[in-house]
C-alpha cells in the first residue's frame, strides 16, 4: 500500500503531460475528466497511503531512481512519508481536488480551459514533489515547479499586460528568495556532503555546535527562501498584485498550497533552526512583524480578493510566529484549518465576483445575503474561522494554540502574544467589514447566473472541515483531544509549553483571545452598519486619511522598492545599451550589411562587366597555371 | 610546302584572340561586340590548324569543321536575339540592358 | 611560301584591329571579311586546304553574310556613327589593353619555355579528312547537326515579331 507513494505526484504530472501534448484537441467533457480525475485519483491515493501509514506510524522512504550521480553526491528521485509530510499531502491533494472541482464550472465558459488545467495539474504535481521530496535538491525541483507555475497562472489571462506585469512581479519577488535558498543549499552541501534531508540533519547536529556561524548561515539562507515563497517581509510584495490571476487560482496557489511552502521548508529542517537560535528568533519577529503590517493593509482594502490576499500574509505571519517560538506542530495544524478557511473564503468571494460580472470593489456591492445564498453562508463560516470565534470553528483552536506558545517562549514571549492579539482583533474588523459591506445593507449591484452543484459541492465540504477542522486538537480545558500533536510527535519535536498545558494561564489567555474576536466583530459592526456620525468624521479627517492611504499601500513598500530597486536597475540598463560587447556584435551586423552593398554595387547588369570579370578570373588561373 | 614555325602560327592566333577579346570588353554595340566573339573563335579554329599541321593529321581541321558549325549556330540564335533586344530597347547599346541589376 | 604565311597574317591582324576600332559598323564588317579570307590564306600555307574553303564559303560567306542581313534590318544609319563616337571615350581601352596583353604575355612565356618542332608542312587532303569525319568522329558530326537543328528552330521562333505571334495565336 504504502508504495502507492510514487504515484501520488505521478497521476496530477501524466494530467499536464496529456493536456499539454493535446492542446486544443480534445473536447471540454475530456479535459475537465483528465483536469478534474488526475487530482482526484491523487486524493484517494493519499487517503489510502495515509490509512496505511496510520496503521504502522514510521517514516517510509521510497527511492525510485538516482537522479545525479557525481562522486559522492547521489540525489535521488525520492519520496519521503512521515507524519508531516502525509497531512501535507492530504490537505493539499483534497483541497485541490475540491478546487479543480469548482474550477470546472467556474472557468467553463473561459477559452483557455485546456490550458487551465494543465498548469493547475503541473502545479499540483511540483508541490507534491515539494512535500514528499527525500532530498533538497528534489525539494528544490518542486519548489522552482510551484514557483513557474504560479507564474503561469497569475498571468493566465495574458492579453492584458497588467496580468503579466504581476506574473513576472511574483517570479521575480520570489527568485529573490529562491536565489538565497539555492546558496543555502550550496553551504549545506559542501559543508555536511548531502542533501538527503534526514541523513542531513544528523550531520548537521553531529558537526555543528549551537550558534556557530555555518548553521546560522544555513538557516538564515534558507529562510530567505521561505520568506519569498511565503510572502513575508520584506518579500510580501508580490501575492496583492498576484490576485490578478483566476481566482480559483489565487485559492489554490495563494492561499492553500504554495505559499505555505516556506512553512513546511522551516519545518522539515527545523534542526538547523534549532542549532541556530538567532535565526529562530527572527523567524518569529518577522512573523509577528508581517502579521501586523498585513493587518493593517487588510483593513483599508477596497477590492474583495485584496483583503483576501493580505489576510493570507497575515495569517502565515502566524504560522511562522509558531515556527519560530518553537511550535513547529502548531504552525502546521494552522496551516490545516487556514487551508480549509482560507479556500473557503477565495472560492466564495469567486462566486460573489463571478455572479457580478467581475466586480470587484466592495463598496459597489450590498445586500447579496438574500440574493446569493450558497455564497453568504460560505463566506460568513469562513470568517468566522478566520476571525477565530470561540469554539464552534476550526481557526479558534489552532490560532488559540499558538498564541499560548507564543506566550509560553522565553522573554519575547509577551511581545509576540500581544502581536498576535493585536493582529487577532485586526483580522476579525477587516473580515467582518467584508462580510457587513458585501452581504448587508442595500443592494448594490444585481447578481446573473445560476450556481450549479460542481460550484456547491466544495463549498459546502469547505464549510463543513472548516467548522469541524478543528477538533482533532483540543486543549485540555476544554475537552482534551490531543490527536494531532501526537500524530505530529513522530516528526516534530514537541515545543516546551507543551509541558505546561491546561494550566489556569493558558485558559486565562484563550479567554482573553476569544473576547478580542468578539470585539473586533462588534466593531466591525458598529462601524459599518450603524456608522454612527463621530467615526465617519474621524475617518473623513485627513491625517485619518493620509494614513488609510499609507496602509492601502502596503504600508509604502512597493514605492519603496521601485525608488530603491527598480529604477536604478533600468537606469543602470539603458544607459548599459551601447557597451563594448553590444557594439562587437552590431559591428558584426554593420559588416555584413556594408558587405552585402559591396557585393550589390558589383552586380550593374552589364553584360561588359561581367565578360572583364570572366576574362580576369580566366587570366589568373592561367598564370596559376603557368607559372606555379 | 614550306615549313612554318608552329610558334609563328600560334603567336598569329593568340594575337588575334586577343584583339577579339579587347574588341568584346571596349565596344559597346552589340553587332560589334558579336563579331569580336566571331574573331575569337576564328583564332581558336586558326590554333587547331597550326596543331594538325605540326602533327601532320587532319584532325585539326575536323576540329574546325566543328567549331564552324558551332559558330554558325551562335551566330544565328544570337543575331535573333539582338534583333529582339532592338525591338524593346529601341538601342543597340549593350549598357542598356541591365535591368538584372542588384 | 613562307612570306605568303608573314603577309597574310600581317594583313589578318591589322584588318582585326580595324575592326574593334571602327566606328562605322558596316566599315568594321567588311574588315573582318578581308580579315577571314586573310586568315584562309594561312590555313592553305598551314597544308589545311580544306579548312581555307571552308573558311571562305562559310565564315566569310555565310556569316558575315548574315550579319549584313541584320544590319540592313536595323537600318541605323548616320546617327549610329554619332552615338560610336559618343562611346568610344579615349580611356576606354586601357583595362581591356591591359588584360589582354597580360594574356598574351602568359602565352608568349610559355612558347618561349617549350621550343616547340617544326611544322611537317605534309597537305592535309579533304580525302583524309572525310575519313576522319565518317570514322572517328561520326559521333560528333551528329551532334554537330542536333546543334545547328537547334540554332535553326531558336532563331525561327526567336525572329518573330510580336505581331506575328499574336496573329498565329489568334488564328489557333
Amino acid at each position: 500500500m504504502l508504495s502507492l507513494l510514487a504515484f501520488i505526484p505521478a497521476f496530477p504530472l501524466l494530467g499536464f503531460a496529456i493536456l499539454f501534448v493535446t492542446a486544443g484537441l480534445l473536447p471540454k467533457r475530456w479535459i475537465t475528466t483528465i483536469g478534474v480525475g488526475s487530482v482526484g485519483i491523487s486524493a484517494f491515493l493519499a487517503l489510502i497511503v495515509m490509512f496505511a501509514f496510520l496503521g504502522a506510524p514510521q517514516p517510509y522512504t521510497k527511492v525510485v531512481w538516482t537522479w545525479i550521480a557525481v562522486s559522492s553526491f547521489t540525489p535521488h528521485i525520492g519520496f519521503y512519508l512521515d507524519a508531516l509530510s502525509g497531512l501535507m499531502m492530504l490537505v493539499i491533494t483534497f483541497v485541490s481536488f475540491l478546487i479543480h472541482l469548482y474550477s470546472a464550472e467556474f472557468m467553463s465558459t473561459d477559452e483557455g480551459y485546456n490550458r487551465y488545467f494543465a498548469y493547475m495539474n503541473l502545479f499540483v504535481a511540483s508541490m507534491l514533489v515539494l512535500v514528499l521530496a527525500d532530498n533538497l535538491l528534489f525539494l528544490y525541483l518542486g519548489w522552482e515547479g510551484v514557483g513557474l507555475c504560479s507564474y503561469l497562472l497569475i498571468g493566465f489571462w495574458y492579453r492584458d499586460p497588467a496580468n503579466g506585469l504581476a506574473a513576472r512581479k511574483a517570479f521575480i519577488v520570489t527568485r529573490v528568495g529562491d536565489t538565497a535558498m539555492a546558496i543555502g543549499l550550496f553551504v549545506l552541501l559542501t559543508n555536511l556532503g548531502t542533501l538527503d534531508i534526514q541523513p542531513l540533519m544528523q550531520q548537521a547536529v553531529v558537526h555543528w555546535p549551537v550558534g556557530s556561524a555555518l548553521p546560522i548561515a544555513a538557516a538564515a539562507l534558507l529562510l530567505g527562501g521561505a520568506l519569498g515563497k511565503s510572502a513575508q517581509l520584506p518579500l510580501q510584495t508580490w501575492l496583492p498584485d498576484a490576485m490578478a490571476g483566476p481566482t480559483p487560482v489565487s485559492a489554490l496557489i495563494h492561499a492553500a498550497t504554495m505559499v505555505t511552502a516556506g512553512v513546511y521548508l522551516i519545518a522539515r529542517t527545523h534542526v538547523l533552526y534549532d542549532l541556530a537560535p538567532p535565526v529562530q528568533t527572527a523567524v518569529a519577529v518577522i512573523g509577528a512583524l508581517t502579521l501586523l503590517l498585513a493587518g493593517f493593509s487588510a483593513l483599508n482594502q477596497t477590492d474583495l480578493k485584496r483583503i483576501l490576499a493580505y489576510s493570507t500574509i497575515s495569517q502565515i505571519g502566524y504560522m511562522f510566529l509558531a515556527l519560530g517560538v518553537g511550535a513547529w506542530s502548531a504552525a502546521i495544524f494552522h496551516f490545516m484549518t487556514h487551508a480549509f478557511f482560507k479556500a473557503l473564503l477565495f472560492l466564495s468571494a469567486g462566486v460573489v465576483v463571478q455572479r457580478l460580472g467581475e466586480e470587484h470593489d466592495i463598496f459597489r456591492m450590498g445586500g447579496l445575503r438574500e440574493r446569493l445564498p450558497l455564497a453568504f453562508w460560505s463566506f460568513l463560516i469562513g470568517s468566522i474561522s478566520l476571525a477565530a470565534l470561540p469554539l464552534i470553528d476550526a481557526g479558534f483552536y489552532s490560532k488559540d494554540l499558538i498564541l499560548w506558545e507564543a506566550w509560553s517562549d522565553g522573554a519575547l514571549g509577551p511581545w509576540l502574544w500581544s502581536a498576535g492579539l493585536i493582529g487577532a482583533l485586526l483580522t476579525a474588523i477587516y473580515i467582518f467589514r467584508a462580510v457587513f459591506v458585501v452581504f448587508f445593507g442595500p443592494v448594490g449591484l444585481e447578481p446573473s447566473g445560476p450556481t450549479g452543484w460542481r460550484v456547491a459541492i466544495p463549498l459546502v465540504v469547505l464549510s463543513a472541515l472548516a467548522l469541524v477542522g478543528g477538533f482533532v486538537e483540543i486543549p485540555p480545558y476544554l475537552g482534551n483531544v490531543p490527536a494531532f500533536s501526537r500524530l505530529m510527535q513522530s516528526a516534530l519535536p514537541t515545543p516546551p509549553a507543551m509541558a505546561t498545558a491546561g494550566s489556569s494561564s493558558e485558559l486565562m489567555l484563550s479567554a482573553i483571545a476569544a473576547l478580542v474576536a468578539i470585539l473586533g466583530v462588534g466593531i466591525a459592526y458598529i462601524s459599518f452598519r450603524r456608522r454612527p456620525a463621530f467615526l465617519e468624521a474621524l475617518v473623513q479627517s485627513p491625517a485619518s486619511l493620509a494614513l488609510q492611504h499609507f496602509w492601502e499601500t502596503d504600508w509604502g513598500f512597493d514605492w519603496l522598492y521601485d525608488r530603491a530597486l527598480v529604477r536604478p536597475f533600468l537606469w543602470i540598463s539603458r544607459i548599459d545599451q551601447g557597451d563594448v560587447i553590444d557594439r562587437f556584435y552590431g559591428g558584426l551586423a554593420s559588416l555584413s550589411r556594408v558587405a552585402y552593398r559591396q557585393l550589390s554595387e558589383s552586380e550593374t547588369g552589364r553584360v561588359r562587366r561581367y565578360a572583364a570579370g570572366i576574362t580576369a578570373g580566366s587570366v589568373v588561373l592561367i598564370a596559376i597555371l603557368v607559372f606555379a | 610546302m614550306s615549313v612554318v614555325l608552329m610558334q609563328h602560327a600560334l603567336f598569329l592566333a593568340m594575337v588575334l584572340f586577343a584583339l577579339g577579346t579587347i574588341g568584346v570588353l571596349m565596344r559597346r554595340n552589340l553587332i560589334v561586340m558579336l563579331m569580336s566573339v566571331e574573331i575569337m573563335l576564328n583564332a581558336a579554329g586558326l590554333a587547331f590548324i597550326a596543331a594538325g599541321s605540326r602533327w601532320g593529321q587532319a584532325d585539326g581541321q575536323v576540329m574546325f569543321i566543328l567549331i564552324l558549325a558551332l559558330a554558325a549556330a551562335e551566330v544565328a540564335v544570337g543575331l535573333a536575339l539582338i534583333l529582339r533586344l532592338y525591338q524593346r530597347l529601341g538601342t543597340l547599346d549593350a549598357d542598356a540592358a541591365d535591368k538584372m541589376r542588384g | 611560301m613562307t612570306i605568303a604565311f608573314y603577309i597574310a597574317a600581317a594583313v589578318a591582324v591589322v584588318a582585326t584591329a580595324l575592326v574593334i576600332i571602327n566606328l562605322n559598323v558596316v566599315h568594321a564588317l567588311l574588315c573582318l571579311v578581308i580579315s577571314f579570307l586573310a586568315v584562309a590564306i594561312v590555313f592553305y600555307v598551314l597544308g589545311a586546304p580544306f579548312a581555307a574553303a571552308l573558311e571562305v564559303i562559310v565564315y566569310a560567306g555565310a556569316i558575315m553574310v548574315l550579319f549584313v542581313f541584320v544590319l540592313i534590318m536595323l537600318n541605323t544609319g548616320g546617327a549610329a556613327i554619332q552615338q560610336e563616337r559618343h562611346w568610344l571615350t579615349p580611356w576606354i581601352w586601357v583595362g581591356p589593353v591591359g588584360l589582354a596583353a597580360i594574356l598574351l604575355g602568359e602565352f608568349v612565356y610559355l612558347l618561349w619555355r617549350n621550343p616547340v618542332a617544326a611544322a611537317s608542312g605534309a597537305l592535309g587532303e579533304p580525302r583524309q579528312v572525310g575519313a576522319l569525319l565518317f570514322g572517328p568522329y561520326l559521333l560528333a558530326v551528329e551532334l554537330a547537326s542536333m546543334l545547328l537543328l537547334a540554332g535553326l528552330v531558336g532563331a525561327y521562333h526567336l525572329g518573330r515579331t510580336d505581331r506575328q505571334a499574336a496573329d498565329e495565336r489568334g488564328r489557333m
